[in-house]
């Protein structure tokens, strides 16, 4: 890595208290053009936020210390850094309950570097779109295409009429495209709704929607589940 | 009675001894200083034994001391650490008393606790401050106190006929004699009056004039006797437990039984008394009874009297009961009979003697029936002034009355139509059938007025002369004499049918009651149901508030989750209950313990120990004193514990299996751990020591060599992580630790998760997945049904040859979606279909398949949470095929409509 990349690759604060986990993200991290600083403890990351200003931040939701929960929570009363939580399968509550408190995603242990980048890469597009980046006004993925400046939507070419309902959940998606959505923040965005009640109507919603634009609705490619959390929309 | 045949001691004074020593072992020790009179020293004794203790070392403790502000008993206080006293106040008087909580909390190794029988103020935990000291003693803490002759319960009399004054301070025997040690304070009479004299002796200002009669040279001589007396009988039993200890049976006591008889009147108490005097002299357990008559009118001074007298005898040591029927001397025969009972008392006949001609005689009977039975008849009940109260207060209102005089003129009526065409005869039994009427609707005193009211009416209008009472003809007279005869012998029997009927109804109503709670405790499953049955039936029987308590593992009382309570149970009440649950006595509202108490608190005792406790609230606490109806609470109390024991019992052996299956599954776990997890673990190590050992690129390994290598640890990782999965998710199956949250969700979606995650394993076999359109949403848990679909998706890949078909698909059937996953492989071998789910099971001769044998249990545990079933089968024209289903139990929400396709 060059000297004069250094300054502006992006810099990731990894808050982890295993030693290998910490020695594999920053051998990953640094060879991938990131910028690498770690905190082994709550307290040691919630000072290392603070003061290098980090671009994204990995955060294992298990530290000693203090509840990873807790500690999103505290970042987000005064930054809006992108926050990845990292944890281990079987405990959905606790990824969406860190989503809902505003964490950006998740990866679920263990994960392989292809998903890291990916994840990184959607965290830090977000992020420059929020300060300002212009949003692309044709959403274009594989065969799916969707025009927002003309609230049209098209499958390999041909035009596919959605209701205003499901055009507004496909929005909502597009919009967070990459990044994962729990449950209740797409009923918030999409039906100005609050709580879980209406997920059963969500997940009909979606199935209706991956039935027009997926080739395979039962081996979806574009709109996928995150399984106990929420959507997804698949960019890359 | 004769010394018992093999001279061996009787198995249950052993078990009852074996008892008493474990309780002792535990418990404080008692040592009662105890004297004759006040001012004999008691207080100063006790003290000096406290210090000779506290130099041996011991924590010795003040709780309570008088020192009457005598200078020498104060200064043998300096230097021993004194509990605070706490204060009270009861109308408006500030009061100092010794504070329990404190002591308990303070937890000395003795505790001075001066004046035994000392009554505590209202408001204090409990009444009598010998009940503190029990509580003491149970928690494990020595207490030296003192105590006067004159407060033994059952010397209360005799000193009061001594003395003149009657001692409202009384301390039960049971008490004294159970104290560990007894110490004499022994002082002459003339001393004790020169001390007096002196100035020596405390004398309360209100009691300045009793002094005079107390404090006599005779009084005091007689008092010291007793005094003396009595703690040369408690050396004599102590001697007597010694021997039975010592296995020396010369003596060995007789098993006698004595059974008081009490009736319902305040002087049944003397008779008490002497039974325990008796019980005491004869060295023998002893019961109180009454019978209770059903019909028989009792006033309410008559019913607080035999509940005082109850009590008194329970304070004295005796089991009471309260037996119920018509004849009085059966009933106690019957109940002497089957309680082994060997001597009977019962007080002298005060009443007249043409009443026994009558109504036949209690004594008399008790005598010829008693058999083997000794009677003993001795003074002490005076009985008729009480019958004459309950005479008066018998329900006779004038109502009843004229309805005898109206029967009786209808009869008259009827007569004046009869005697035209009818004997003068014929007119006598319209008279009787009138008197029979009567005695079958009203009570006593109107069928006995109707039979004499006959008698004269009959006279009056048709036995000549007419219109006059003179009788003409001397064979009227016998006429007259044999009607009043029948006639009383009709309404007696009319009468006495009469009640025995209400008797049975009572009977009938209250055996009714507890059967109906019996059969539905009997149909009732788990703690909470089996409360809430307890505490309805209860309610209904008692017409009161019930709540039921159970304890918690710390073994407090509680009252059960997700109840509401039947009565507002603030913190003292739940440290009644609380007391009640330790000390397995009832307490409360109508008990000696915490009467200020809300409700009536009962323990609901099982086999092995308290289970909980019942709160019975009633609107008037004075109902519980009804002798019939304690009982009755405690048969169905006792019937609620049975079945709540039954039930927790039944809890812990389910426990216990769980247990069980756990610790099975553990061993096998291990094994399979130390197989299984080693396997890729060494692929993993030799893979990365191989490439370590290389040295990197240049090195001896070519390219493809070297990335074999790299891609052998990633898969073997990922196979590591499937397995620890697999092993976590059979844990949480088998331990019954498998959160199920359900969730209505289409079935498309969770194939789709399972199909991704496992794209890459799937990509030699095509997967057809076929669901109808209109599938309904299933409630489900989507983690653990992807799980399922996974496994069973695993399963084919692992078994099935590549490049053969995989077919998932879904129909509705019989209430239930049915999922079928079918493949084209080779099949089960015959008979195996159903062993396939068992754990740890791998079809025979797939040798390599890799895996350890758990997805499918996996699958068959999360089915079963679901309600569903799983089975497999071979299909027709080759493969194998699962099936597994998922009811449809009620219908999802319908928040936001869906809108329908515009397109």
């Amino acid at each position: 890595m060059a000297e004069g990349e250094a300054a502006t690759a992006p810099l990731v604060l990894v808050i982890e208290d295993e030693p290998p986990m910490q020695h594999f993200l920053r051998t990953a991290l640094e060879s991938h053009d990131f910028r690498y600083v770690g905190a082994g403890s709550a307290r040691e990351g919630l000072a290392q936020a603070t003061g290098r200003n980090p671009d994204v931040i990995l955060l294992d939701l298990g530290l000693p210390d203090l509840d990873g929960l807790e500690l999103t929570r505290r970042i987000r009363e005064w930054s809006s850094t992108p926050i990845i939580v990292i944890s281990a399968r079987g405990k959905e509550q606790d990824k969406v309950a860190a989503l809902d408190a505003g964490a950006d995603d998740y990866l679920t242990k263990p994960f392989g570097l292809e998903e890291l980048l990916a994840r990184l890469r959607v965290a830090l597009r977000h992020a420059a779109r929020a300060a300002g980046a212009p949003e692309e006004p044709v959403f274009e993925l594989g065969e799916l295409k969707v025009d927002l400046a003309h609230r049209r939507v098209f499958v390999a070419g041909a035009e596919v009429h959605l209701t205003p309902t499901e055009y507004k959940l496909l929005t909502v998606l597009v919009h967070h495209a990459g990044k994962v959505l729990t449950h209740r923040q797409l009923l918030k965005d999409v039906w100005g709704v609050h709580g879980a009640e209406q997920t059963a109507n969500l997940r009909v919603y979606m199935t209706q929607l991956r039935h027009k634009l997926e080739r395979a609705p039962a081996q979806p490619r574009y709109l996928l589940t995150e399984p106990g959390v929420g959507y997804r929309l698949k960019t890359d | 009675m004769p010394p018992q045949d093999d001279g061996r001691p009787d198995p249950e004074a052993l078990l009852a001894q074996v008892r008493a020593e474990e309780r002792r072992a535990s418990r404080g020790r008692l040592r009662i200083f105890f004297g004759a009179a006040p001012g004999v020293g008691k207080t100063y004794a006790m003290l000096e034994a406290a210090r000779a203790r506290a130099r041996e070392g011991v924590d010795v403790v003040v709780g309570v001391i008088e020192t009457h502000g005598r200078p020498e008993t104060a200064a043998l206080l300096e230097g021993l650490p004194a509990l605070p006293k706490r204060g009270l106040e009861y109308r408006g008087i500030a009061l100092q008393e010794f504070d329990l909580d404190a002591a308990l909390a303070r937890r000395p190794g003795l505790l001075l606790v001066d004046e035994l029988a000392h009554t505590n103020a209202p408001g204090s935990r409990h009444a009598k401050r010998w009940q503190d000291v029990e509580d003491l003693l149970d928690a494990g803490i020595s207490v030296y106190t003192t105590l006067n002759v004159q407060h033994i319960e059952s010397l209360n009399d005799v000193v009061a006929r001594i003395t003149g004054i009657t001692v409202r301070e009384t301390l039960p025997d049971a008490v004294f004699d159970q104290a560990d040690e007894l110490e004499l304070a022994d002082l002459a009479a003339e001393d004790l009056l020169a001390r007096l004299r002196q100035g020596k002796v405390y004398v309360p200002e209100q009691a300045a004039a009793a002094v005079e009669r107390f404090f006599r040279k005779g009084n005091l001589i007689a008092l010291r006797e007793l005094t003396l007396r009595r703690a040369a009988e408690r050396v004599d039993a102590q001697m007597r437990g010694y021997m039975a200890e010592a296995g020396i049976h010369a003596t060995w006591p007789a098993a006698d039984r004595l059974l008081v008889c009490i009736g319902p009147n305040p002087d049944g108490a003397r008779l008490v008394r002497a039974g325990k005097r008796m019980a005491a002299g004869l060295k023998c357990e002893w019961r109180v009874v009454y019978v209770e008559r059903p019909g028989q009118a009792v006033s309410a001074d008559e019913r607080d009297a035999l509940v005082a007298n109850l009590q008194l005898a329970q304070s004295l040591g005796a089991q009471t009961a309260a037996l119920a029927g018509q004849d009085a001397a059966e009933e106690i025969l019957a109940y002497a009979r089957d309680q082994n009972v060997t001597k009977i008392v019962v007080g002298k006949p005060t009443h007249p003697r043409w009443r026994d001609a009558i109504f036949g005689s209690l004594l008399d009977r008790l005598i010829r029936g008693s058999g083997d039975v000794d009677v003993y008849v001795i003074t002490g009940d005076a009985e008729a002034p009480a019958r004459r109260r309950a005479a008066a207060g018998q329900r006779s209102p004038l109502a009843e009355y004229a309805w005898a005089g109206l029967v009786l003129a209808v009869c008259t009526a009827l007569s004046f139509g009869l005697i035209r065409i009818a004997s003068v005869t014929d007119v006598a039994m319209v008279y009787l059938l009138g008197v029979g009427f009567v005695a079958s609707r009203f009570g006593r005193g109107p069928s006995v007025a109707a039979a004499v009211g006959s008698i004269a009416f009959f006279d009056f209008f048709f036995v000549p002369p007419f219109y006059t009472f003179a009788v003409s003809d001397a064979r009227y007279v016998l006429t007259f004499a044999v009607m009043l005869f029948i006639a009383l012998v009709i309404s007696a029997l009319t009468f006495r049918l009469r009640a025995q009927a209400e008797t049975a109804r009572e009977r009938e109503r209250r055996t009714g009651a507890l059967y109906a709670m019996t059969r539905d405790l009997a149909v009732t499953r788990g703690r909470s149901d089996v409360t809430a049955v307890a505490s309805r039936h209860l309610a209904a029987s008692f017409g009161a508030q019930v709540q039921i308590l159970l304890p918690d593992e710390a073994g407090r009382v509680e009252i059960p989750v997700g109840v509401p309570p039947a009565f507002p149970l603030d913190e003292k009440e739940r440290s009644v209950a609380q007391w009640v649950f330790e000390r397995g006595r009832p307490a409360g509202a109508g008990t000696d313990t915490l009467p200020a108490a809300l409700a009536r608190y009962v323990p609901l005792a099982g086999s092995l120990g308290a289970v909980g406790v019942a709160g019975v609230r009633v609107a008037d606490a004075k109902r519980f004193q009804d002798p019939g109806h304690e009982e009755l609470l405690e048969t169905f109390v006792g019937q609620a514990a049975l079945a709540l024991e039954r039930v927790i019992l039944a809890e812990r052996a389910q426990q216990e299996q769980v247990e069980v299956q756990a610790e099975r599954l553990r061993t096998a776990l291990l094994s399979s751990l130390s197989h299984d997890m080693r396997t890729p673990l060494g692929a993993i190590t030799g893979a990365a020591s191989s490439l370590l050992a290389d040295g990197g690129a240049g090195g001896a390994l070519a390219e493809p060599a070297r990335r074999d290598l790299l891609n052998s640890i990633l898969t073997e990782s990922q196979r590591m992580n499937r397995l620890i999965g697999n092993l976590l998710d059979m844990i949480r199956v088998e331990t019954g630790a498998l959160e199920v949250q359900r969730d209505w969700q289409p079935l498309e979606e969770v194939v789709g998760v399972a199909l991704i995650r496992l794209d890459e394993r799937l990509r030699e076999h095509p997967v057809e997945v076929r669901l109808p359109p209109d599938l309904p949403l299933a409630l489900l848990d989507g983690l653990l049904i992807e799980q399922v679909f996974v496994n069973l998706l695993e399963n084919a890949v692992k078994y099935t040859p590549a490049g053969t078909p995989i077919e998932i698909s879904a129909s509705v059937r019989d209430g239930a979606i049915v999922v079928d996953v079918a493949d084209r492989g080779p099949g089960f071998p015959p008979g195996e279909e159903g062993r396939i789910f068992e754990k740890f099971y791998r079809v025979s001769g797939a040798a390599g398949a890799g895996g350890v044998g758990l997805g499918l249990t996996i699958c068959r545990g999360i089915v079963t949470a679901h309600g569903g079933r799983i089975w497999a089968e071979n299909r027709a024209g080759g493969g194998a095929v699962f099936h597994f289903t998922l009811p449809l139990v009620g219908t999802p929400p319908s928040g936001m409509p869906v809108e329908s396709d515009d397109g």
